[in-house]
């Protein structure tokens, strides 16, 4: 098992808490069959002139709230991708979200460097909303533990700069972003899905995107396949776990080729 | 945020996506530091085929660093020259940009960077 990284830091009132979902990732990503898919997936090849047919992987989460996730995989970039040359961001509508995953990511760093391990190169978190702001076509592996609770409606998304102060009202509607997901929970999700063909990379684009039941993710997989044979999805790892009342799973969504 | 994020960003508004001015962002007033990290040539030799070499050298070339050469050089080039190696090595792993403003050189649309966190969040009449 391969330590998961301190959040000590992070300030849970107004940034989400890593639970289930966020522990059924760590295992996903660092189970035998995905390991073995994202090596081959990124493997360089051997020691040459040129490192221009498998250059550092873009690796990005989206949502990445504590940063439990993103300092996980760039901690153990190379047990997990298999190398340690890679680019890592992270993305949040929360600004406490995106300067506590800074903050996560720099305690898994020192982690790493204090046993002399390897770890990625983290470019830094983006206030922003999912991926508009990203070049197309640059991103190889994205990551996403989306709002995916079913609710009646979507809060609103920060459009000003986050106060330092903030009320309880201000806190309660940051935390809501990320769990609540409007109708069947899909609506964050699917506006992610659909910038997929865009933001991935032609190459070896991949994505790692969890889901509940209620989600329907036998649903999510068909509209996926409707995309045509460039594209494949598979539910990743041994996934199924049962979270409260939550049954999660996540998918591995990539070009085919 | 370092600076070589700035190689993968372009602006949010999506009538800027079909044109080339929205990238690269251009730094305004912005504040730059830098982190000492230990030589990594390595690390450069496997950015630099993923780098768009034109809007880095717009971007070395705004923030005020040595100007850069037209074309990327070669991991060969790299190894005889120190100098350059160590440009690359303060441009791409050292420099971050902590506060400042981010242009779209389409829309006009500023970018706030605080704290080394970029403002993507469009106001409501933009999105």
């Amino acid at each position: 098992m391969l330590p998961t990284p301190s959040t000590s830091h992070v300030p849970y009132e107004r940034v989400y808490e890593p639970a289930e979902d966020s522990f059924l990732f760590l295992d996903t990503l660092s189970s035998e069959s995905e390991k073995t898919f994202l090596q081959n997936c990124f493997r360089q090849p051997p020691e040459g002139p040129t490192s221009k047919d498998s250059p550092s992987p873009f690796v990005v989460e989206v949502g990445t709230g504590s940063g439990v996730v993103l300092s996980f995989l760039h901690a153990h970039a190379e047990n997990i991708l298999g190398r340690r040359d890679i680019l890592t961001a992270g993305v949040d509508v929360n600004r406490f979200a995106c300067k506590a995953t800074a903050e996560t990511v720099g305690v898994g760093e020192l982690e790493q460097d204090a046993q002399a391990l390897s770890h990625g190169f983290y470019l830094g978190n983006i206030l922003g909303d999912l991926t508009g702001f990203i070049k197309p076509g640059q991103v190889d592996l994205l990551i996403f533990n989306p709002p995916y609770v079913p609710t009646s409606e979507l809060p609103p998304l920060p459009d000003e700069e986050a106060k330092t102060a903030t009320t309880y009202e201000d806190d309660s509607r940051l935390l809501s972003l990320s769990y609540a997901g409007g109708i069947d929970g899909m609506e964050t999700t699917n506006r992610l899905l659909q910038s997929l063909p865009e933001v991935l990379s032609c190459s070896r684009g991949c994505a790692y995107i969890l889901l509940c039941a209620q989600n329907q993710p036998e649903k999510v997989k068909d509209q996926i396949k409707s995309w045509g044979s460039a594209w494949a999805v598979e539910t990743a790892g041994t996934t199924g776990k049962k979270g409260g009342w939550e049954n999660l799973q996540i998918l591995r969504i990539w070009r085919a080729q | 945020m370092k600076l070589l994020t700035l190689n993968f960003l372009t602006c949010a508004v999506k009538a800027c996506k079909s044109s080339s001015a929205s990238f690269p962002l251009h730094p305004k007033e912005c504040e730059l530091v830098s982190d000492t990290i230990a030589p990594n040539p390595k690390l450069i030799y496997n950015i630099l085929p993923r780098v768009d070499w034109n809007a880095l050298v717009v971007t070395a070339s705004e923030l005020g660093f040595p100007s850069l050469p037209p074309a990327a050089p070669t991991q060969e080039e790299l190894e005889k020259d120190e100098n350059m190696m160590s440009e690359l090595h303060t441009l791409l792993l050292e420099t971050s940009v902590s506060e400042g403003m981010l242009v779209c050189g389409n829309c006009g649309h500023e970018y706030r960077v605080k704290e080394g966190i970029a403002n993507f969040l469009l106001p409501n009449h933009l999105v």
